[in-house]
């Protein structure tokens, strides 16, 4: 175990140097500096700025000068767009982006397996047919499109929720309903799937044979095994949640992290943008190491030693 | 293993889960209901601020800063000018007047060269301090010290030997124009004579930063030191700061330390950095918004339909227009330039693409007190005919290739897309749109590597010379190759002139002049469309848009 996880430890760290080195070269691609504003400013001036940021070195002192920072000081920079630490801007909206995400795939999960499970039992009823239209339509209607309608319908039509803003906890649902939505559909789909291959086994005809009522053969003997492929889809969907919608945030007006991504490229805001790169670089490093490690745990055909 | 899943039918077992599954209909009554409790107790966030007296303002982006000294956009000056008061205000209701501020008295010599402020004795910072000259002092050697890399320092060139101290020609701040003294009186001593000098007063760059707390925290040349940071920022406005949450709200509270704290109307604001102007404006239909930064040229029409009592238009001081790059082939001769000015249907654009009731612009500065507005800048496709085949292209024969530089909003394409059919009709050229992001068009506008450039210029202060000097040799903000010696001359004899009759005519002179050559080919002069709630009293127009808030008033409507 222990060898899997240094192993697996090892890849992640090149696996993040390889994307920082990406962005960086990326970055300096990029036409224009981050001192580019809409007013032109002195060439003095903005060589003065280069200096405070450490810009004016070499592109290579500069490489190796952000890792040291990182490393030592667990500095991200500071942000050259917003004036504030790169740590700080993730400190505070990666809280955010985490709650939006945790709801949006409660509601994914919640919504999802069942009209699964429902599709599949009931297959080629007209249950089956409406569960995977709305799950077409869910996967097919983009955010931009979802995230209006909701206002207008649920906030301004019917006055149930704020159109947009984070301030009441009641403030998540529409935006968590929006970005939720394709995750839901998948998880639908990939239920139903899963179910169906299930359903059709022999153990479950002999569950049905020993006279055992519908809910307790598809709740205790298929759910189980027609939940894998759903369940092995989680992980990924939930790091692309938890990173944040710049969509979904400028729509519902979410101070998230998504828009960091945006904002940091459109300001040619090279620490932001590295900062929250390597962030999540390592934040999905990390997970896909834990959903290994619990597969592990939790499914002993998986022998993670044996790599 | 067998914990993981049985939860779900444990759940089914719960009886009144039960009996709802088994009775749909009751089920879909009970969330009626719930809902419909749900909505019933919640009370609008207008309607709570409104009696909590905080103003709710949508302001379109976070914020770069908070440091009047070094930031320069719109945004920023909308959050700033709550937190810092500088010599003089804005007045509530009148362009181009003012009201006391740090200072309760201004004078000035006989032309305008000298100016005295004496500074009110009860001033203080809202950490308690005294506000006195020496704060005034050591802010303009802050913004004019090199190193602190400020964008906008030339706001304050007026003032003798600024501009060869921010250039670093001399490092002694005494030989600056300005001096105290004594704490509460402030001498200012211009390059020449300048009637207006309180009008550019009213600019952030003239705001006072406390020199105890700028200090504490990094030297006096240091940007972004951590001074304007929540728990360190003191000011001396009306207002403090209170919370920022990035990307979520920046709120100010009333400044109980302010010299006029007891007139203050509201007790506090709360930006909100709203980039998504369609979200505002549904925010603003569901009361979650006093005052809107703005309304998409696509909800105009429907505003002013569902809202016609809150869709405010006002002339705001701005000009849209093209930059014609001179040094490009086909545009070194002013026929040309001229010919596709006249080819713009100003009037159509307006009206079917702006859709923000915007004025033609029949000059280069919009029309405001007792500046009339140039009108040379006609739609005459006839004429340009003439002066494209004047010019050596007779129906556009022989024309090089011509782009059309414009940013990558849809907004900007369907401008770029209406010029190019009038220029096609009428002056049988085509013009290759080239959109590009953001800072990427920036970058290659300064570089002047285009042919056409969209852009435009909003006003820092009430006077055309705000838009006519940004035209000089080498200008930072010229970017076109374009420059004039009669231009400059005429700028120049404005510069020594204090009559404000005599400047005014020498600024019409000059602006006629650049308008003869058009190297920029004006389109339209701005308005801001926005949407403000009926509680917010004491809001007017005001062609700056720089509204002090101390005046506001939130009265819930009954």
């Amino acid at each position: 175990m222990l060898r899997f996880i240094t192993y697996r430890l090892l890849q992640g760290i090149i696996v993040l140097i390889a994307l920082y080195t990406i962005t960086f070269f990326l970055i300096k691609a990029m036409p224009g500096d981050p001192f580019t504003g809409e007013k032109n400013i002195a060439e003095e001036t903005k060589q003065l700025m280069r200096e405070k940021y450490g810009l004016n070195e070499s592109v290579f002192h500069q490489y190796f000068l952000y890792l040291k920072n990182v490393f030592t000081e667990g500095s991200l920079g500071i942000s050259t767009s917003k004036a504030h630490s790169v740590n700080e801007m993730i400190g505070q909206s990666f809280p955010v982006s985490c709650i939006l995400g945790l709801t949006a795939l409660s509601f994914a999960i919640g919504l999802g397996v069942p009209i699964g499970v429902a599709s599949a039992v009931r297959k080629n009823s007209w249950i089956d047919y409406s569960g995977m239209a709305l799950a077409m339509v869910g996967i097919c209607v983009p955010a931009f499109t979802v995230g209006p309608l909701l206002q207008i319908m649920l906030s301004m039509k019917i006055p149930l929720f704020n159109v947009a803003g984070w301030e009441t906890p009641r403030d998540v649902i529409l935006p968590a309903i929006t970005l939720g939505l394709v995750t839901t559909a998948y998880i639908a789909r990939l239920t139903r799937s899963g179910m169906l291959e299930i359903l059709s086994q022999d153990y479950i005809r002999t569950a049905h044979a020993k006279g055992l009522p519908v809910s307790r053969v598809v709740c205790k003997h298929a759910l189980r095994g027609g939940l894998l492929p759903a369940v092995a889809y989680i992980g990924p969907a939930f790091a692309a949640l938890i990173s944040g919608s710049f969509i979904v945030e400028t729509i519902f007006q979410v101070p998230g992290m998504g828009q960091h991504f945006v904002n940091a490229t459109k300001a040619r805001d090279p620490f932001l943008l590295q900062g929250v790169v390597l962030f999540f670089g390592l934040l999905i490093v990390i997970m896909n190491l834990a959903a290994d490690i619990l597969t592990g745990f939790l499914n002993p055909r998986v022998r993670l030693d044996q790599e | 293993m067998d914990m993981v899943f049985p939860s779900i039918q444990e759940i089914l077992e719960v009886p009144r889960i039960r009996k709802i599954l088994r009775d749909p209909l009751r089920g879909v009554l009970t969330a009626i209901a719930c809902l419909s409790l749900w909505s019933c107790e919640a009370t609008s966030s207008v309607e709570v601020a409104s009696r909590d007296g905080i103003l709710i303002m949508g302001n379109s982006s976070e914020p770069k800063g908070l440091d009047p000294h070094v930031v320069s956009g719109v945004l920023e000056n909308n959050i700033i000018r709550s937190l810092f008061e500088g010599l003089v205000i804005e007045h509530h209701s009148k362009n181009g007047e003012y009201l006391p501020g740090v200072a309760e008295k201004v004078e000035r010599d006989e032309n305008s060269t000298v100016w005295t402020f004496h500074l009110r004795k009860e001033a203080r910072w809202s950490d308690g301090h005294p506000l006195t000259s020496e704060d005034f002092m050591f802010s303009f050697e802050r913004i004019l010290t090199p190193s602190l890399a400020s964008d906008y320092s030339f706001m304050l060139y007026y003032i003798k030997g600024a501009e060869d101290f921010h250039k670093g020609k001399t490092t002694d701040f005494s030989e600056v124009g300005v001096s105290a003294p004594d704490p509460h009186t402030l001498v200012v001593k211009l390059l020449g004579p300048l009637p207006f000098l309180p009008e550019i007063t009213k600019h952030y760059t003239w705001f006072p930063v406390p020199k105890h707390i700028v200090l504490k925290h990094g030297k006096i040349g240091e940007p972004f030191t951590d001074w304007t940071k929540p728990e360190n920022l003191v000011c001396n406005g009306s207002f403090k700061l209170k919370s920022w949450q990035i990307n979520d709200h920046i709120e100010v509270e009333r400044n109980p330390e302010y010299w006029d704290a007891r007139n203050v109307g509201i007790n506090g604001i709360r930006f909100l950095p709203i980039n998504n102007s369609y979200t505002e404006t549904r925010m603003f239909a569901s009361n979650q918004l006093h005052i809107t930064y703005r309304v998409p040229p696509e909800m105009i029409a429907y505003s002013g339909e569902h809202y016609p009592k809150n869709l405010r238009t006002e002339p705001w001081i701005g000009t849209y227009f093209i930059r014609c790059n001179v040094d490009a082939k086909a545009f070194t001769d002013k026929r040309v330039r001229k010919a596709f000015s006249m080819t713009i249907d100003q009037k159509s654009i307006i009206d079917n693409v702006t859709l923000g009731k915007q004025l033609p612009a029949t000059g280069l500065v919009p029309a405001f007190g007792e500046y009339p507005a140039s009108t040379p800048v006609s739609f005459d496709p006839e004429t340009a005919k003439k002066l494209l085949a004047e010019a050596g292209y007779p129906n556009g024969e022989g024309l090089p290739d011509i782009e059309f530089l414009t940013t990558d909003q849809d907004s900007a394409k369907a401008l770029a897309e209406a010029l190019q059919a009038m220029w096609l009709e009428h002056l049988g050229v085509t013009v290759k749109i080239r959109q590009l992001e953001w800072t990427t068009y920036l970058d290659t506008m300064f570089k002047q590597e285009y042919d056409l450039a969209a852009g435009g210029w909003i006003g820092d202060y009430l006077d055309p010379l705000t838009f006519l000097d940004m035209w000089i040799e080498g200008g930072g903000n010229n970017r076109t190759g374009w420059s004039n010696e009669q231009f400059e001359a005429l700028l120049d004899k404005v510069q020594q002139t204090g009559d404000q009759a005599t400047r005014y005519r020498l600024l019409k002179e000059a602006e006629e002049l650049f308008l003869e050559e058009r190297p920029v080919l004006p389109i339209y002069w701005y308005t801001r469309n926005y949407l403000i709630s009926e509680d917010v009293r004491g809001w007017n127009p005001l062609i700056l848009d720089n509204h002090p808030y101390k005046f506001l008033k939130l009265k819930a409507a009954d």
